[in-house]
């Protein structure tokens, strides 16, 4: 059982760069052929300031800070047995290629289901920008397979 | 051009996206690009050693297909919230079909905004993931 001392661990601000390459694999990777999302000038012409990030990247930008890995070590989860549960995005403001987003995260509930057989880590995340303004809030759930 | 809100119904279903089968490369890329390099979806030798029969999909990968078959439907710029539950493992050489619902129609924020209810399935009808998106529209 994961020690529910875990509860508030919270990752230190960690700053990440959008990179446009970045995105533009990103897009190739998910399939995506909406232009704006790869050539800025569709981007452009579609009223946008530059390359937009797609909705689930702020996931993606957020692993760069590597807390999903520190908190379950730290909690002693080996990686092969954690699932993917569920994920939330809250929505404030675009993020944009060039932008800098800088994330914290928090272990904000350790819980567990089935006797102890599932356990999940809910990590709540803030992303700001260069600006000082908040553009996602994002939950991860992770679940455990003991 | 986003729907208008008032052409909007609930019932409507305006969303629906088909990939193509997820293989080895697809995985492979989407780890690279996504920086989740969680070994489980890309090393069968680590996936079999974790008790898997192989590698399997990223969760996310699943939720970036919704979020296409949102921003293919309206622009993102209208999207105010995303959540999806993941219900079960995507397989390689599976297919995933999204769809999408309108459940609600309100006023919040002094904003007229349309929830969907969204399904990620494979070509058989089985469930990988379950979700919500909440637009805004003029």
């Amino acid at each position: 059982m994961i020690d529910p001392k875990h509860i508030g661990r919270t990752t230190p601000p960690q700053t990440i760069d959008v990179e446009k390459g970045r995105l533009k694999f990103f897009a190739k990777a998910i399939g995506e052929t909406d232009p704006i999302y790869s050539d800025e000038a569709a981007a452009k012409a579609a009223g946008h300031k530059t390359i937009p990030a797609p909705p689930t990247i702020g996931f993606c930008l957020e692993m760069e800070t590597n807390s999903l890995w520190d908190n379950i070590a730290a909690m002693g989860v080996p990686v092969g047995k954690i699932l993917h549960g569920s994920q939330t995005f809250t929505y404030h403001a675009p993020i944009y290629a060039g932008d800098q987003i800088t994330f914290v995260t928090k272990v904000s509930d350790i819980y567990a289901k089935k006797g102890g057989a599932l356990e999940f880590i809910v990590e709540d995340s803030t992303a700001t920008n260069q600006d000082g303004v908040l553009v996602v809030e994002i939950q991860r759930v992770i679940v455990v397979r003991n | 051009m986003a729907p208008s809100y008032a052409d909007i119904n609930v019932g409507d279903e305006p969303i629906r996206l088909e990939t193509d089968p997820i293989s080895r490369t697809t995985l492979a890329l989407y780890c690279g690009a996504s920086g989740d390099h969680n070994p489980m979806h890309i090393d069968i030798d680590y996936a079999k050693a974790a008790g898997e029969k192989d590698v399997f999909a990223h969760g996310m990968l699943v939720m970036a297909y919704l979020g296409r078959s949102v921003t293919s439907w309206v622009p993102q710029t209208a999207l105010r919230s995303f959540n999806t539950r993941f219900t079960a493992i995507t397989r390689i050489g599976e297919k995933i079909i999204c769809t999408g619902k309108v459940v609600e129609k309100k006023e919040v924020d002094g904003e007229k905004r349309v929830k969907v209810e969204l399904l990620a399935t494979n070509e058989k009808g089985e469930s990988k993931a379950a979700g919500e998106a909440v637009v805004a529209l003029s």
